[in-house]
């Protein structure tokens, strides 16, 4: 244990794979000792663990549930925990349930505006002139929008739907990203390395492709992870609006305004979602708080 | 000689920038019309059916798609809704088989109440608070206002608004629960401006006031808290990097007492920048208010918006997103304006 220990943070690396690992490690280490950051980081490992697993964590099935037995028991009951909401589901299954579902938006909605938002900033700032004035003009464009009205409009047009939600957010969510590639772009743009590649004869789409994009990366990650908890309370929100997941989906702001109707006399059924949506974008938060600290620190605000 | 010229020169410069934000102003709102009418385009809802009902026949069917214009090309199609938005008609809802116009400015004022008491709460709240963490940095103050700042950016505001009302108004009973105000008062005063704590205290209706307030409190202080969150945030960062700077170390070295160092100068100089973030954070309360108006039965333009959207009533959807939209769009420029304006170094350099 300690030699690897010792090999990862050799002042002398021998291979470029353990000069690469040693940084790693020593961002970690720097990661690990923010107790916020790891506790952020924790949360997000149990919404993955319970996403992966749901079939054989959840205790019940998340769709069907007892009307005539189970319906509406307060929490704590034994067997149901969180208490079971009016079709006499019980609420913990639904909500490890649920957790597929927000990964699953927060991995999409990253997964399709990272790229775009990357290939938008880079090119704009690697090519410059019009092709700089026209990207980031339309950029800009985009980002004076309000995004949860822009979201909300066109989902109302393609039609509600959890798929529609992603696809809603995605395009909402690029614009930031695109110019934080543009900037770090611009400082790299000029520098010598850049030049050597390109006399070597590499193509430009190369370039951006294999050393540009690479030094955007960092803060990339960080502006996106701090992003994630806006994307998970915007789906939130429009899954309350009725417009995200459809029921019976186990959709946490759907279960929130599936609870809404009986508030007074069951208050169980709409706050225990509530809390779910609290806990991991607090997670999010957290996690990128930390990661900007260690991977992003001319970064902070 | 000299000095004039330097002045014209640096009026020059100002009023390009001016023109340079107009310009913007000018583009991005052309982009909020192109993509609301484009959004308008791919509805899966067939435009004439909505109108002419699902028993016409084909000659009465093609009447009326030849009426709504759909027969023209695209281009033409959204020239003349161009000039039918710049002449204030935004078409007529189905739902309410009134102008959207005419819909829109009769809800508009709840939203703005709302979203002004919100804003006021904000920021009369949040800047003492971050300039009370800069001062204490790392101490407990610093360490609550970054816990605030947290969960006012992780909970649900619609959640947080539920729990509100289950809290203060079905179990304590403190305020009035989900609406404007209760039907028994509504009769006691005139609405003339719309915004209902003015309206009721010209008119000296005090008990409508007092129940207009116990409406508004709660969606208040809960968007309130939402942009406490922002401005508190960055008034603190503001106000860290003011109390770095050279001329406060002067200040303390010749005497000046501390609290006139904190409020009069640092946050005189952080002032600027907070300006836009005000503007901002007002700009995205009306955002905000969509799903706030939602969960306390708020009659705003937010309200509207859901209701429509929820009665597949495309053209009031497509009127309010463009209201808001528009509103949004100006209110981020204004801010960049303003920060031109109040920044005597931006109008220096370059």
């Amino acid at each position: 244990m300690s030699t690897t220990r010792a090999w990862l943070l050799s002042d002398a690396p021998l291979s470029r794979r353990q000069a690469k690992l040693g940084q790693a490690y020593r961002t970690w280490l720097g990661f690990r000792s923010n107790g916020l950051a790891m506790f952020g980081l924790l949360i997000v490992v149990v919404l993955v663990l319970l996403a992966l697993f749901a079939p054989w964590l959840a205790p019940h099935d998340p769709l069907t549930g007892d009307l005539n037995t189970t319906r509406l028991l307060p929490p704590l009951t034994e067997g149901y925990w969180l208490g079971t909401d009016d079709q006499g589901r019980d609420i913990l299954s639904r909500l490890i349930y649920g957790s597929r579902i927000t990964l699953a938006v927060v991995a999409l909605v990253a997964i399709l505006a990272t790229p775009l938002g990357l290939l938008i900033g880079t090119s704009a700032g690697y090519f410059g002139g019009w092709v700089d004035t026209v990207l980031m003009r339309f950029t800009d464009i985009v980002l004076a929008f309000p995004k949860l009205i822009l979201a909300l409009a066109f989902v109302a047009a393609l039609g509600p739907g959890i798929e529609n939600a992603i696809i809603a957010i995605a395009i909402t969510a690029w614009p930031p990203y695109a110019r934080l590639a543009r900037a770090e772009t611009l400082t790299i743009r000029n520098s010598d390395f850049i030049a050597a590649t390109k006399l070597q004869g590499a193509s430009s789409a190369r370039i951006i492709w294999k050393h540009v994009v690479p030094l955007c990366m960092s803060s990339i990650i960080v502006r996106v992870t701090l992003d994630m908890a806006g994307i998970i309370l915007t789906a939130a929100g429009l899954g309350f609006l009725g417009l995200g997941a459809q029921p019976p989906q186990p959709e946490w702001g759907a279960m929130i305004a599936g609870g809404r109707n009986f508030l007074i006399d069951y208050w169980w059924v709409a706050t225990m979602p509530g809390i779910a949506i609290f806990v991991v974008s607090l997670g999010f938060n957290l996690l990128g708080d930390g990661l900007r600290d260690v991977l992003d620190p001319k970064g902070q605000k | 000689m000299t000095t004039t010229t330097l002045s014209g020169r640096r009026g020059a410069r100002w009023i390009m920038k001016i023109l340079s934000t107009l310009g913007t102003v000018a583009v991005t709102f052309l982009g909020l019309l192109i993509v609301t009418f484009l959004i308008g385009r791919v509805v899966p809802v067939d435009p004439v059916l909505s109108v002419v009902g699902d028993r016409a026949t084909q000659a009465q069917y093609d009447a009326a798609y030849q009426a709504l214009g759909l027969d023209k090309p695209l281009i033409q199609q959204f020239w003349i809704w161009l000039m039918n938005v710049f002449q204030g008609d935004l078409g007529t809802s189905n739902l309410t088989t009134r102008p959207i116009a005419e819909d829109i400015a009769r809800v508009f004022p709840a939203t703005l109440e709302l979203a002004t008491v919100s804003i006021i709460l904000g920021t009369a709240i949040g800047i003492p608070l971050g300039v009370w963490a800069a001062v204490r940095q790392g101490k407990l103050v610093d360490q609550i206002v970054r816990v605030v700042g947290l969960v006012g950016y992780s909970a649900p505001v619609f959640w947080l608004g539920l729990m509100g009302l289950l809290l203060f108004y079905f179990k304590m009973g403190l305020i009035s629960g989900p609406g404007r105000i209760d039907l028994s008062y509504e009769y006691d005063f005139t609405p003339v401006t719309g915004l209902f704590l003015i309206d009721t205290a010209m008119q000296g209706a005090w008990g409508a006031f007092a129940n207009v307030f116990s409406h508004i409190i709660l969606p208040a202080s809960l968007l309130g808290y939402l942009s406490l969150a922002y401005i508190s945030r960055m008034t603190r960062s503001f106000m860290l990097n003011e109390l770095g700077q050279e001329y406060i170390i002067t200040a303390r070295v010749k005497g000046v007492p501390e609290w006139r160092i904190i409020w009069g100068q640092a946050l005189r100089n952080a002032a600027v920048p907070l300006v836009t973030v005000v503007a901002l954070s007002y700009a995205s309360l009306l955002e905000g208010s969509v799903l706030t108006e939602t969960v306390f039965a708020w009659p705003g333009l937010g309200q509207y918006l859901t209701n429509s959207l929820q009665n597949a009533d495309m053209n009031a959807v497509l009127g309010g997103t463009l209201v808001i939209g528009a509103i949004f769009v100006g209110l981020n420029m204004l801010s960049d304006l303003l920060y031109t304006l109040l920044d005597a170094r931006t109008r220096n350099r370059k």
